[in-house]
């Protein structure tokens, strides 16, 4: 048996290879070698060494500017998200009626694309402000909340279901028993059920976090980074160096090289600390 | 149950295959304009049916000709004809674009130098002229020329030669807009991004022109373009505070504001005037509600307070050459060159063009009772005629990139909102000029 694995596994693999490679490997090297290169379409490239990685950062500051609006985006959304979701979660795990139809209701705007997203909410922004002889290109805070807003509204759902489903896994026994020693609802909360659901909230941080990294439909949709740039994120960045500019298209590629090596680094440090801390506990 | 399904397994790569090696196309023809993307699938029936010769046309979504182009060009399938929007363009597009100076449908362009040339070679054939400037609505300015209490003297719309009698007639009209039944003068200035290109494009074509104007500088080769002073901004401003201080909307709110509001705003008589070109017919046309007559619509200039403008005439121009591709093969190339010269020289290709397209087509061609058919294009072609009336052409075809019109675009919105001032407009403008112009 071991033996015919070994023999055919290759052709086996073969497919799920070839597909890989073609969707994400080829592309994947050949963005990181048009990196380098001066290049209108992807067939006419000269080399032109590191000199597209100094422009991405003397040229101008937009890519400094929305490498930081980005974070500060990320770091405000994965916090709501998680707390709303698990909140959430908590909630629909107790004794109310109709949860079936309120998560569903709760997620189904995961399901609605984030550039039609990003239009309903600007009709509901810019409807409110109206009001006050505002738009959402007035300020850049309106902007952000704007986003956040629409970041939570559509990931908190998806987010939640994984909470369910952790917290449906904490046996019914420990609760017992952490009320029988006396633990009030706060406690077995917190020395219960958190540390039992660890595991859902490093994969839902993790999925959140790069989501939120990655954000762009629903930044082109809502804000479109107006008011000037001042609500780009970093993806919105890239694709305005690629196309907005003439002669660009090696910067916005290096700009997304770098774009990559961020999440990728975000991604193992936070994937490292939190197994660490799921062990701990 | 295992040869059944092999044997569907063997059915699905079939179609597979079956569906990779359709019928190829003899020329792939990439639309740069949406607008007629499907009088262009006529075109193709209608030249298939006279020549056999298969002609595919796939049309760009409005805005994102340049991603379209890029993705598509490098495919083993390329566009053997595609646009270029000018020197700029061409400059781009430089290692695509086939020598074009043998082919009959240059022979036959009445200006000779309005085409995209490198040298002796040309690569770029406009092959439409439009024109933009204030389109007005006469039942509602004649209505007010009959007002006995109007403050100015003014007689007709033909009087209106410079800025100054603009503005007064303007704000004079504001302030009897109850009695013209209108919302404001002129329809909203949609400053939302994407659809600012009406001021951070075409009107800001005026100050430029007449910059390079003073400077003696040839920018149609592209020569010393790489910086400006932008010093007709005052006449920038100047039509521009006109256009948001009498307008149907508040000057804080343009930044939600669409070119489709504007027009909607024109054809429903809400506003008695609008900034746009004569490829806005169809737009204004298509309104529902719309009460404007067909009579009633033509073009003014954009006057802008410099000197002697009284002989100033639309901006006419065009950002539309025609392009083949150099890496196609030679019949392909030629078959590209062949459908060209058909379209705008064979009796049903005219057709198409002054009828369908409403393109107001710069080629020998074309008789002179062979003209578009709408108000506007009729009254870009009046202008054009006029004795004594220069007019504008577009310079905003050197304007640096997509990047900086988007940036001037929000530095306007920033203005009217108020959280920019005039001087940092300009600055503005200055800087990322230079920045993108690199």
């Amino acid at each position: 048996m071991k033996d015919q694995l070994k023999r055919w596994g290759a052709v086996f693999i073969l497919p799920t290879l070839i597909a890989f490679a073609i969707s994400f490997l080829v592309p994947f090297v050949m963005g990181i070698y048009l990196s380098f290169t001066d290049f209108t379409t992807v067939t006419n490239a000269t080399f032109v060494g590191a000199d597209n990685y100094i422009k991405a950062f003397t040229d101008n500051s937009d890519f400094l500017n929305a490498l930081w609006f980005t974070v500060k985006f990320t770091v405000v959304s994965v916090i709501s998200i998680n707390v709303i979701a698990f909140l959430l979660a908590y909630l629909l795990t107790g004794k109310i009626k109709g949860t079936n139809a309120f998560r569903t209701v709760f997620f189904m705007p995961n399901l609605i694309g984030g550039i039609v997203l990003g239009y309903i909410w600007q009709l509901i922004i810019n409807g409110i402000l109206g009001s006050f002889g505002l738009d959402i290109t007035v300020d850049a805070s309106y902007g952000f909340w704007g986003l956040v807003v629409l970041m939570n509204w559509q990931m908190v759902g998806y987010m939640m279901i994984i909470y369910i489903a952790a917290l449906q896994n904490v046996p019914p026994e420990m609760h017992e028993v952490a009320a029988i020693d006396g633990a009030n609802r706060r406690q077995s909360l917190r020395h219960v059920i958190l540390p039992l659901v660890m595991p859902a909230i490093t994969i839902c941080t993790f999925l959140t976090l790069t989501n939120a990294f990655k954000v762009f439909d629903q930044n082109y949709a809502l804000t479109g980074g107006a008011p000037g740039k001042e609500t780009s994120m970093l993806a919105l960045d890239i694709f305005r160096t690629f196309y907005g500019s003439i002669g660009r298209e090696g910067v916005g590629q290096a700009k997304a090289v770098i774009f990559f090596l961020i999440v990728a680094l975000i991604a193992l440090l936070q994937m490292k600390l939190s197994s660490r801390f799921e062990k701990d506990e | 149950m295992k040869k059944i399904s092999f044997l569907f397994l063997f059915l699905a790569l079939v179609c597979l295959l079956c569906s990779c090696s359709g019928k190829e196309a003899d020329i792939y023809f990439l639309n740069f304009k949406p607008e007629v993307a499907s009088v262009y699938d006529e075109i193709a029936r209608a030249y298939e049916d006279e020549t056999g010769i298969k002609l595919r046309v796939t049309t760009a979504a409005s805005g994102t000709y340049e991603q379209t182009l890029k993705s598509e060009i490098s495919k083993k399938e390329a566009p053997t004809i595609f646009q270029i929007n000018g020197p700029k363009g061409y400059a781009a597009w430089k290692d695509y674009c086939a020598d074009l100076s043998d082919t009959a449908l240059y022979q036959h362009l009445t200006d000779k130098s309005s085409a995209i040339r490198d040298g002796d070679e040309v690569y770029g054939i406009p092959y439409v002229v439009e024109g933009y400037g204030i389109i007005y609505n006469k039942a509602i300015t004649d209505r007010y020329f009959s007002l006995q209490n109007r403050a100015t003297t003014v007689e007709s719309m033909e009087n209106i030669k410079n800025f100054a009698t603009l503005k007064a007639v303007v704000e004079d009209m504001t302030a009897h807009k109850e009695e013209l039944g209108i919302d404001g003068v002129f329809a909203c200035t949609s400053l939302k991004a994407g659809e600012d290109w009406r001021w951070q494009t075409h009107l800001a074509n005026l100050p430029v022109y007449y910059e390079f104007e003073k400077n003696e500088i040839d920018w149609t080769v592209d020569e010393d373009t790489d910086r400006i002073d932008f010093t007709f901004n005052q006449n920038f401003k100047n039509i521009f505070d006109l256009y948001i201080q009498n307008s149907t909307v508040s000057p804080t709110l343009l930044g939600s504001y669409q070119v489709a509001d504007s027009m909607a705003e024109f054809a429903t008589g809400k506003c008695a005037m609008v900034q746009n070109g004569n490829w806005a017919y169809s737009q204004i046309k298509e309104v529902s509600g719309n009460i404007v007559k067909e009579e009633d619509i033509a073009f003014l200039p954009i006057y802008t307070g410099v000197e002697n403008e009284e002989t100033q005439g639309l901006c006419v121009g065009t950002e539309n050459y025609l392009a083949i591709n150099k890496n196609a093969s030679e019949e392909q190339r030629k078959k590209a060159a062949d459908f060209l010269y058909w379209l705008f020289s064979s009796e049903t290709g005219k057709k198409f063009v002054t009828e369908k397209l409403d393109f107001i087509a710069p080629f020998d061609t074309f008789s002179a009772d062979e003209r578009v058919s709408d108000p506007l294009g009729r009254s870009v072609s009046d202008w054009m005629a006029k004795e004594g009336i220069k007019q504008v052409p577009w310079s905003f075809t050197v304007f640096p990139s997509a990047n900086f019109k988007e940036d001037f675009g929000s530095a306007l919105l920033r203005y009217c909102q108020g959280k920019m001032t005039w001087e940092q407009v300009v600055a503005t403008f200055k800087t990322r000029w230079a920045e993108e112009a690199r």
